[in-house]
């Protein structure tokens, strides 16, 4: 294996010294980016003409969704690469993930409920986007509870590996289903690649940052959740090895 | 496999084996709707068709643990692991058994609880044709959950948290089947979904259940 490949930080050794100098520049880069983008998003952007300041949310609450969604495919992967290549640390990253994929579908919902509550009339209907981030949380929920549940750390990583297989093509299938089951509520994408059904210029670029905060504050949380996992699993190995004499 | 088959299912039908246990609880909830409800026979044949799917799902899900926790306890599973069967045909046979001992009688006896919640005539086709598909994809996903969480102490209520959010395609669209039905509206679509879905896991699946299995073997 060539130096330079990316699975020398499957050493959890490399891992830990590479983690050491970026993490707190990612930490840093986050702070400023969220600072920045919501500070510039909530006081030096107009009001909408049709939603007044109600729509200043979006700056959580688009990030925070684009977030849930690209969680459970960060673990996808990680825990694909787990599965073909056992590195560990991939197997931690995604334990060290999960929660955090569950804290964003939570933030999404509720921010996603008090915009709805003036905007709408209601603090939830049963839309099909609202109803499969539901799905997608209880999704979370599952994944975590099932690493807790199980004492053998390999066979908690094999078994949620697996879980996380079979839920993305549930929770693809579910995200289908709701939309046949019942019409929606919720408006179109706010941002896409191609421009012509982007919001306009002036919330675009502070919402711009604000997903870049949140992709940083992300990185940065599962480099140090997985360090922390990295590191309990030694300190549990050295005990073992105590007891044992 | 055969042997296998007959084997479980004996275990099932004999005293203990929570043969009718799925049965009775689905009665009981279809009981305690109209207590909860209200007894006027519009609402009730209005809803009917989503209690009595839940009431399936939930009288399936009461049952799984005892796919391959009997086994596992008296070390029977591991026989199985080493015989020549491959763990897949061990895990669909064992879904199998968990279909005809839960999901066939609960399609059988769909019809005379939809006759308690006043569901109107059109609807009882429909109703136990979409539990004839949908029930075989609740029993594959569910021993896919049962393998999942067999060397679990306290698995039950784990078993149900992942379980259940794996069976919303199958409720949506079984469900939108039968109330279609009732609506005397054309149920196609959800009728080629719902097969499509059934189809789709028992090919699919069994290797996620076996591999599962064999992790927790190890």
């Amino acid at each position: 294996m060539s130096l330079n490949s990316l699975w020398q930080y499957a050493n959890p050794k490399k891992f830990i010294q590479t983690t050491e100098k970026v993490l707190p520049l990612f930490s840093v880069l986050a702070v400023v980016c969220l600072v920045v983008g919501l500070v510039w998003g909530f006081f030096f952007t107009p009001d909408d003409y049709r939603q007044g300041s109600t729509v200043k949310i979006i700056y959580l609450h688009v990030p925070s969704a684009l977030m849930a969604i690209n969680v459970w495919l960060m673990m996808l992967v990680t825990s694909l690469i787990w599965i073909v290549r056992r590195h560990h640390v991939s197997a931690l990253a995604a334990r060290a993930a999960a929660p955090i994929g569950a804290v964003m579908t939570v933030i999404a919902l509720a921010t996603g409920a008090i915009w709805g509550q003036p905007m709408w009339g209601t603090w939830w209907a049963w839309d099909p986007r609202l109803t499969s981030f539901l799905i997608l949380f209880l999704f979370y929920l599952g994944y975590i509870a099932l690493w807790e549940a199980i004492e053998n750390d390999d066979t908690a990583a094999d078994l949620t590996s697996i879980l996380c297989l079979v839920g993305s093509v549930f929770a693809l299938l579910s995200r289908y289903a709701v939309n046949f089951w019942n019409q929606g509520l919720h408006q179109g994408a706010s941002l896409s690649l191609d421009k012509e059904e982007n919001v306009a210029d002036v919330f675009y670029f502070p919402l711009l940052v604000c997903i870049a905060g949140f992709v940083l504050l992300f990185v940065a949380l599962v480099l140090l959740r997985t360090r922390t996992e990295i590191r309990a699993r030694r300190m549990r190995a050295l005990l073992a090895r105590e007891r044992m004499g | 496999m055969i042997a296998l088959l007959t084997r479980d299912l004996k275990l099932a039908m004999r005293a203990g084996g929570g043969f009718g246990l799925g049965l009775a609880f689905f009665l009981i909830v279809v009981t305690l709707v109209p207590f909860g409800v209200g007894p006027q026979s519009g609402l009730l044949s209005k809803i009917a068709p989503g209690i009595l799917w839940l009431g399936a799902l939930l009288a399936c899900l009461l049952s799984l643990d005892r796919i391959f926790a009997l086994d596992w306890e008296d070390g029977s599973l591991d026989l199985l692991a080493t015989s020549p069967l491959p763990m897949e045909g061990i895990v669909t046979v064992k879904a199998l058994a968990h279909w005809l001992t839960t999901g066939l009688p609960l399609v059988l006896a769909a019809p005379l609880f939809g006759l308690l919640l006043s569901l109107p005539p059109t609807g009882y086709a429909p109703l136990v044709l979409s539990l004839l598909l949908g029930t075989p994809a609740l029993s594959v996903i569910g021993t896919f959950g049962a393998a999942l969480t067999v060397g679990l102490k306290r698995g039950g209520l784990l078993l149900s948290l992942l379980v259940l959010p794996l069976y919303v395609p199958t409720l949506i669209f079984g469900a939108e089947m039968a109330r279609r039905g009732v609506e005397g509206q054309d149920t196609t679509t959800p009728l080629l979904m719902l097969a499509g879905i059934t189809c789709g896991t028992i090919a699919l699946l069994p290797f996620a259940s076996a591999a599962v299995l064999k992790v927790n073997l190890r």
